[in-house]
């Protein structure tokens, strides 16, 4: 980053201060909560977590460029950060955690699979790339019924670029020209597999351009450029311009879930050298060098995101899990009926 | 140290390990393929090891595409050699769904023998693990449907080994399921050297007189714990492993069915046209006089999927308790 | 009519094509032809109930087929690929064996016509499930190249349709990464049933796509047999030599419907096809061969008397031959014995 400067001396791409501070406090709020998810199974208290921290200037940046109330957010599995920006709260990130039956998905879901009307953040699965080809329908919705100022953004990680239903959703959304983003989060490993085993060539973005559509790739480290980016591809998309495909490299600092050990596949080394690009304390360190920050309202920021996570788990461990006769709920429109 | 007939006790993690282990050493024609199989060795460590021994060109990690996985696996069939593909759980296998029931299944068929389609597909399924919608799923009854696929689901170790051979040596497709609860759970002796079990053939894992149990993987588990519970209050209960559901052992069930008179078919599945529906009707066409109670079938509620939260899987699963309780009442009728 | 001294020949880059492979390469042009329409002259007589016309694909697949080495290559084709088919060495009787439904039939006459396989060619038996092959391709050039089999490669076809299925772009991002000796020859004749190229992708230059997975991609002409030869070669040589996959996609054009069983007039105009007809391969390549001197009209007319006289007696040969009986459909489930569930 930077060297101490002057606080008008960077790129801030036309966000203010505030915008600013709520950008680094969404990075903030994500590495608390998913280090909230591993203490908690390491406790014995729930049996699952995953793990995206190396995600957050990525998914804050990206949030930053989302139009609440307007826009439809399509994510994947490791998108904490995102759903918070976009305004998920960490009470409810919480109830999923430990499957409660206030959860959005009364309990039934994966952590981490978030889904909320009110904001637009679509119901997911956990399998790859499936969630692709919906966003593009919601996008072809928008467009049929016109609603200009409106788009999809749809995130995914180097893994799922290479599935077939990746593929045929990229083609259609440019053939129709639909409202839509396609945000690829470059962490450079899916589970085991790294970049050069899933692909040949290590640029996701240089295949849009046989898609026909734009592509953009763009340090996944730099909230900054990451907003600029996704926000371009959003104007675009939502005054009818058509699909982007944009990449941000980042890195994949934890294993992939609690159930994994990236001891088995990669070196100790190789990931600490990346946590060099850390970008949740350099972008404090950023803040502050630039003046946007004083090094206590960092701190008093960190405290209050810390309070704010333990009310959280707090409430929502107490609230009650779900009942047995909730399995049979919402089948179908009404009533359920067994065979016999 | 070997027991007096040559065996060793292991779960089924370890038989499943120790069966690909031997094939990939005996066979080079024999090659892994994908996700995670390779540098991570499996995400239940399964090929642990695997690529350092027999290189990446055995042990393939392949991109993130299960149709394709399948797809090119069929190819490497065609073209001579003996792949074993793995879909990492059976909730991921859907994309793959045509290369399986459109592709591999009619390639002999198709070409009228000319070309075969000598696959293997490994996948773990079935829940028990909190895996909620996308880590539990049970999957054989959307391929048991299918002429010119197999379809195994060995419970214990000894049986995995016979039966993952028999795959592997078998010229057809084969699905091969592995349930991920039995994989550390269950262990039993294993005996040493190649061996194979015939696909197609049951075993009768507990002998009976009262009613015959017919069930597969993590519940012939519970089924025995449920029978053997009913034995302390007198009832006799025979318990059949089924081990093959394509093609299913016939001559087992009926067997059984005309000497206890009374069947109950449990399974971790839906209900609605699972396993069980095809046991019924093969049953009620061929044994209806030698029955002297309704066929019953113990299954999963007729939801999508077993929930996260540990209410909603114990609600979609049966337990030994449950399954105790619905074979007193049979026994009984 | 002959040469004479007075006569210009007019130069023609033959990519070291001799004049007996030029011939070979027409000849295969006009028997693709004959075969084509011999179908839909059965379907019309109703003596068959389907056939698939490949009219505007002549020049791309007998160039096609003149860079695959027979005995050593692997063809996984699709239903559109009768010229291959014969190019790599099938007989026009087990073309009509196919378009019978014979027992006799590589396929026992289980398949639809056009999905021939043929073990002794290198042909890969194949669905009707578009890019469903595409893997299946990638597999066996897998298994060559873990055979250390260099000197063979496999050559993989599809239309433009089938570029948009999952599996194509799965297929090519494994070839890619694992440097297969393959070949995927794109035969973009611009329709897919219905559906124009500018509905299949908003990029019509298919072959762009290749610099996306890591590996080289060409556009040629798919009009030019003896273009579309050397496209294909210098591709499949690279991948005999261990150089990796590549995209090469000829361009071409669909000039009948899809089958028997479509109308293209519902679809597209007359004069739209009648536009495109001015550039069949057919005829133009008789014309280029005959400026250039390498044969004759009346070596010409030959061929085409050879031609019909070859179909018509495939034709005869093949109707006569039985059909499959009923109990033959149990046949080839698995190996050994078909039991019933009872």
């Amino acid at each position: 980053m930077a060297s101490p400067a002057h606080a008008a001396s960077f790129e801030r791409h036309g966000l203010t201060d505030d915008q600013l501070i709520v950008l680094h406090r969404t990075m903030l709020t994500h590495r608390r909560l998913e280090a909230r998810g591993f203490e908690l199974n390491r406790q014995g208290k729930i049996p699952f977590a995953s793990a995206g921290e190396g995600h957050e200037a990525v998914q804050a940046g990206a949030a930053m460029a989302f139009a609440r109330g307007q826009d439809v957010l399509v994510p994947y599995y490791r998108d904490l950060g995102l759903a918070l920006g976009i305004g998920l709260t960490p009470y409810e990130v919480l109830l999923s955690l430990f499957a409660r039956a206030a959860d959005h998905s009364g309990g039934r879901q994966f952590p981490h699979h978030y889904a909320s009307r009110r904001l637009g953040l679509y119901s997911i699965s956990s399998v790859i790339a499936a969630q692709t080809p919906h966003a593009v329908g919601a996008a072809y919705a928008i467009k049929y019924r016109q609603e200009r100022g409106r788009a999809v953004l749809t995130t995914f990680g180097d893994g799922a670029t290479s599935e077939g239903e990746w593929h045929e959703s990229l083609n259609f959304a440019a053939v129709h020209a639909l409202p839509i983003v396609f945000l690829c989060e470059n962490n450079e490993w899916a589970i085991s597999t790294p970049l050069h085993m899933q692909m040949a060539q290590p640029d996701v973005f240089k295949r849009a351009a046989g898609y026909g559509m734009p592509g953009v790739g763009v340090d996944g480290f730099d909230p900054l450029a990451v907003y600029a980016a996704v926000k371009a591809a959003m104007d675009r998309a939502r005054s009818g311009g058509g699909p982007t495909l944009v990449e941000a490299k980042c890195y994949r600092f934890l294993a992939h879930t609690t159930d994994d050990d990236d001891r088995t596949y990669r070196s100790r080394e190789e990931v600490a050298e990346r946590r060099k690009f850390d970008p949740v304390p350099n972008f404090e360190r950023f803040l502050i060098d630039h003046g946007v920050l004083s090094a206590e309202q960092a701190e008093s920021l960190k405290s209050s995101v810390l309070a704010e996570a333990n009310e959280a788990t707090d409430r929502a461990e107490a609230m009650p899990y779900p009942q047995a006769a909730d399995l049979y709920e919402r089948v179908y429109a009404s009533g359920w009926e067994p065979w016999q | 140290m070997a027991v007096a007939s040559g065996s060793q006790t292991m779960n089924n993690v370890e038989a499943v390990r120790a069966t690909l282990y031997e094939a990939m050493k005996s066979d080079d024609r024999t090659v892994i393929i994908g996700e995670d199989v390779g540098n991570r060795g499996n995400v239940f460590l399964i090929t642990k090891d695997f690529i350092k021994e027999f290189g990446p060109q055995r042990v393939i990690d392949t991109p993130i595409a299960e149709a394709s996985i399948v797809g090119i696996a069929v190819g490497m069939a065609m073209e001579g050699l003996r792949p074993i593909a793995e879909i990492q759980f059976a909730d991921f296998i859907y994309p793959a769904f045509n290369q399986i029931v459109g592709e591999a299944a009619k390639t002999r068929y198709r070409s009228n023998g000319e070309y075969t389609c000598p696959l293997v597909i490994r996948t773990p399924y079935g829940g028990g693990v909190r895996g909620a919608l996308s880590h539990s799923v049970s999957i054989e009854a959307l391929f048991y449907h299918v002429p010119g696929l197999k379809i195994v689901a060995p419970a214990f170790p000894a049986d995995v080994k016979g039966l993952l051979n028999a795959a592997i040596d078998d010229p057809d497709p084969v699905l091969f399921l592995e349930h991920k609860k039995t994989y550390r759970l269950i262990k039993g002796e294993v005996p040493d050297g190649h061996y194979t079990i015939p696909i197609g053939k049951a075993d009768v894992k507990k002998t009976g007189t009262q009613l015959t149990v017919v069930s597969y993987g993590l519940y012939v588990h519970w089924a025995l714990e449920a029978a053997n519970a009913l034995e302390q209050e007198g009832l006799s209960v025979e318990v059949i492993d089924l081990r093959s559901i394509r093609p299913m052992d016939r001559t087992a069930i009926l067997q059984s069915v005309r000497k206890t008179r009374k069947l109950l078919i449990i399974h971790e599945d839906n209900k609605f046209g699972g396993i069980g529906a095809e046991i019924s009707a093969m049953v009620a066409e061929e044994a209806l006089f030698d029955l002297d109670a309704p066929i019953r079938r113990l299954a999963a509620p007729d939801v999508p999927a077993m929930g996260y939260a540990l209410p909603l899987e114990e609600e979609y699963m049966s337990s030994p308790a449950e399954m105790a309780d619905s074979m007193r009442e049979m026994v009984k009728f | 009519m002959s040469k004479t001294e007075t006569q210009v020949r007019k130069p023609l880059e033959r990519h070291g094509l001799s004049d007996d492979q030029l011939k070979a390469i027409f000849r295969n042009m006009l028997l693709q032809r004959q075969l084509d329409n011999r179908g839909f002259q059965l379907n019309r007589q109703g003596k068959v109930p389907f056939a698939l016309g490949s009219e505007g694909h002549e020049a791309l697949q007998a160039g096609a087929a003149m860079a695959f080495e027979r005995g050593k290559d692997i063809l996984a084709p699709y239903y559109r690929d009768l010229g291959l088919a014969i190019g790599i060495g099938l007989d026009p009787y087990e073309i009509m064996l196919s378009i019978f439904a014979r027992a006799e039939d590589h396929n026992g006459g289980r398949q639809f016509p056009n999905h021939y396989s043929s073990k002794r060619a290198g042909l890969m038996s194949f669905s009707s499930i578009l890019a469903a092959h595409i893997p299946h391709a990638v597999g066996a050039a897998y298994a060559l190249k873990y055979r250390g089999e260099s000197g063979r490669a496999v050559l993989v076809t599809c239309g433009d349709g089938t570029t948009s299925e999952g599996e194509w772009h799965e297929s090519m991002n494994f070839a890619a990464i694992h440097k297969l000796p393959l070949v995927m020859l794109v035969e973009n004749n611009q329709w897919a049933i219905s559906t124009p190229l500018s509905m299949q992708m908003a990029e019509p230059n298919i072959y762009k796509r290749a610099e996306g997975y890591g590996m080289p991609g060409e556009q040629f002409d798919g009009f030019d047999p003896i273009v579309s030869y050397a496209a294909v070669k210098r591709a499949m040589d690279r991948a005999r030599s261990g150089g990796g996959p590549s995209i090469v996609e000829g361009v071409c054009y669909r000039f009948l419907a899809h089958s028997t069983d479509d109308n293209d007039m519902t679809y597209r105009t007359k004069d739209e096809v009648s536009e495109h007809r001015k550039h069949d391969p057919v005829p133009l390549f008789e014309s280029v061969l005959l400026d250039a001197g390498v044969v004759s009209a009346a070596e010409i007319d030959a061929m085409k008397k050879d031609v019909l006289r070859e179909t018509n007696e495939a034709t005869d040969k093949a109707e006569a031959m039985p059909y499959p009986e009923a109990s033959d459909l149990y046949e080839n489930v698995y190996e050994g014995a078909w039991q019933p569930w009872q």
